[in-house]
């Protein structure tokens, strides 16, 4: 009889996200660094685990691990580890936790990457939060064959995804939208001047894009003092007093209106004279405000470029549909890679299961498989044994004297499958 | 199609088009790389085939019509593809292609009989030729760009962007692309009339004959430099200007065309 030694290490993720738990919960669940590494050491220590990455973002917490030999199928223990290391009972996160094996895991981990799971389709974040997890997880020294390899293949699919798909293509928040729009008329913001007139958390968010884009100057204005002191401080911006504001308005290649005005803050005419003194540069005007600060007409002047919010959120809309059509493509890249991490998977279970054997199940194994190949001729059969055991013991004479341990000898197994059944030859 | 080649360089433009085109719409970089790929493909099979014409007709490739127009589609290609690289923007690629293609079919279409070649011989000649017909080149492309320029304006104020809209080169970006491609077709033209006046004055003992294309390639030579000037300094800047350059384009169609084939005395192909 062969050795029936269990090589299978099932993959585990016991997690709560946006879907599942609302944000007070979420908050109060959140892994910090200290926390991450006194949760994984511990479940490691104890043998709870084999391998473990804490992913911890705002819209998720989730621990995936390979479940430890002396442990095995121990979801439970796991999800107690969770709740204590937050000073909470089990039962106080029922109904919030969700539990995945194996194939269900190694899909979710890709969907979460892809931004499938996020809670805007296409967002970018993500991938970098999975790979500050990965890498936390490393340095601590709590990864191993599986995850690293489930890692490394997420960091994969997000790459493509965003590289391949649509779905990071377009902008979908006002003012990434305003920002990029920007983006089709100057390249970049580098040597260019904005003005920001009034305050707003939209008007702070393109600011703040333009900042991250390396606009050159950054001009402030708001009818209260306060208001532009707090935007001039927190940007980097000089402030420019409401009554002077006409005076330059022919600076900025971008502004930016959010004030709460019941009057036109620019009309026609004023920007029309602007446009004269910077001699038709293109001017790119972004109204956040309602009413509207800008005059509408203002739009027909010459190389002005003028978006109210409206025009921005119609835009914000499409492109969340056109996100959405994507998806179908993301499925696809997901399930191949879903496939190719399965498949080895597989192959290193196989190899784990061939190491375990003993010598005189693997001659049985090569006599059987000889059979398969000879079954008329018994010298070829014969033959075809001695060749193969010698090129067997070849291979451990090698794994031997590299001495490398634990990959050495499962290298060995891949290559001793691969002699007897040419198994893994594209996998391992 | 005459030969193998001829036909390989057209399938290789004409696959390079469909992969520009997937590729706009798609974003699959590989597909980019792939259209890449097939029209400098095109370009190498491009050039053989003007060695091979050059070879059937006993003389330069560019000696008659249909020559120059291989000559053309090649130089269209090359500095498309320098500028691609350089600027590594490949979103133009859908525009430039149709004019390469076009212009190669239309060149291969022709006969290549031999003919008796004019006094079309020397360095001086084959340079003045080739410099003008790069400065064509150059001048397309500008033509392409400032046509994309005049579409991605009017979508900016339309206020519609499409799914391609934000995949274009910027409005700033298309500018001043279009502004080192005038230069460079200011330059070669420049260059290239000066020889062709030098050449006419070793043949004919005389400078200027006031032929059509003379009159029609000067012309060409002045309005771009006014579209350069104009298009950076003055109130043009903008949609204004490449509206000009669309222009000037279309009397770079009608020296190559009608001058060529009606008015001029010598000038019948370039």
């Amino acid at each position: 009889m062969m050795s029936q030694k269990n090589s299978r290490r099932e993959l585990v993720l016991v997690g709560l996200s946006h879907r599942t738990a609302p944000v007070e919960l979420r908050e109060q669940v959140a892994f910090d660094g200290a926390r991450t590494e006194q949760l994984s050491r511990k479940l490691q220590a104890n043998q709870m685990v084999a391998e473990i990455v804490v992913l911890s973002t705002c819209n998720r917490s989730e621990l995936y691990a390979v479940q430890s030999a002396a442990c095995p199928a121990n979801t439970g223990a796991l999800e107690s580890s969770f709740a204590a290391s937050h000073g909470m009972l089990p039962a106080s996160l029922n109904g919030y936790l969700y539990r995945q094996n194996d194939g269900d895991v190694v899909r979710h981990l890709f969907r979460v990457v892809a931004s499938l799971d996020s809670q805007f389709l296409g967002e970018a974040e993500i991938q970098g939060q999975v790979r500050d997890a990965y890498l936390r997880a490393v340095a601590i020294g709590v990864t191993g064959p599986v995850l690293n390899r489930l890692f490394q293949a997420a960091l994969e699919v997000g790459k493509r995804v965003r590289a391949e798909t649509g779905i990071s293509a377009r902008p979908v928040s006002v003012a990434f939208a305003g920002v990029k729009l920007g983006e089709r008329i100057f390249g970049n913001f580098m040597g260019h001047c904005a003005l920001v007139v009034g305050a707003g958390a939209v008007a702070e968010q393109v600011v703040q894009h333009l900042r991250e884009r390396g606009v050159s100057r950054l001009l402030v204005s708001s009818r209260t003092r306060e208001h532009a002191e707090k935007l001039s401080q927190r940007f980097g911006g000089e402030i420019v007093p409401w009554e002077s504001l006409s005076s330059v308005l022919a600076t900025p290649d971008v502004i930016v209106c959010s004030a709460a005005s019941s009057e036109r803050v620019f009309s026609r005419g004023m920007l029309a004279q602007a446009m004269a003194v910077r001699s038709n540069r293109p001017l790119f005007l972004i109204d956040l405000a309602v009413p509207r600060n800008i005059e509408p007409s203002a739009s027909e002047l010459y190389n002005v470029y003028l978006y109210d919010i409206e025009d921005l959120e119609e835009i914000v809309e499409e492109n969340r549909k056109a996100r959405a059509m994507e998806v179908p493509r993301v499925e696809e890249i997901i399930a191949q890679h879903v496939s190719k991490f399965e498949a080895w998977q597989a192959a290193t279970e196989l190899a784990a299961t061939w190491a375990g054997l003993s010598q005189a199940e693997k001659v049985k194994l090569i006599e059987a498989r000889a059979e398969q190949i000879h079954p008329v001729s018994l010298e070829n059969r014969q033959r075809w044994i001695q060749q193969t055991s010698a090129l067997l013991e070849a291979e451990r004479d090698v794994d031997r004297s590299d001495a490398s341990g634990r990959p050495g000898r499962m290298r060995s197994s891949m290559r001793a499958l691969r002699i007897l059944f040419g198994y893994g030859e594209e996998r391992s | 199609m005459n030969t193998p080649i001829g036909f390989g360089t057209a399938a290789l433009y004409a696959l390079s088009l469909v992969f520009y085109v997937a590729y706009l719409y798609a974003n699959k970089p590989r597909i980019g790389r792939i259209a890449t790929a097939c029209l400098a493909g095109g370009i190498l099979l491009n050039f053989f085939n003007m060695v091979e014409r050059a070879r059937l007709v006993q003389s330069v490739p560019y000696q008659d019509l249909y020559g120059s127009m291989s000559l053309f589609a090649w130089l269209l290609g090359l500095t498309y593809l320098g500028l691609e690289v350089f600027h590594r923007q490949r979103s133009v690629g859908p525009f430039v292609l149709p004019f390469i293609l076009v212009l190669f079919l239309v060149a291969e279409m022709g006969p290549s009989m031999p003919s008796s070649p004019p006094p079309a011989r020397g360095s001086l000649f084959a340079l003045h030729v080739t410099l003008n017909i790069l400065a064509y080149s150059a001048f397309a492309i500008s033509f392409v760009l400032n046509v994309i320029f005049l579409i991605q304006n009017h979508v900016l104020r339309e206020r519609r962007p499409g799914a391609t809209f934000w995949r274009y080169p910027s409005l700033e970006t298309l500018e001043r692309m279009s502004r080192s491609s005038v230069l460079v077709g200011i330059i070669a033209l420049g260059i290239g009339i000066v020889f062709g006046f030098v050449w006419v004055h070793r043949i004919r003992g005389q400078i200027w004959e006031a032929d059509a294309k003379e009159i029609a390639s000067l012309l060409i030579w002045t309005i771009y430099c006014v579209y350069w000037w104009l298009s950076q300094t003055t109130a043009w800047r903008g949609a204004r200007a490449s509206y000009l350059s669309v222009l000037n384009f279309l009397v770079v169609l009608f020296s190559y065309t009608i001058v060529n084939i009606y008015l001029s005395n010598y000038h019948r192909y370039f």
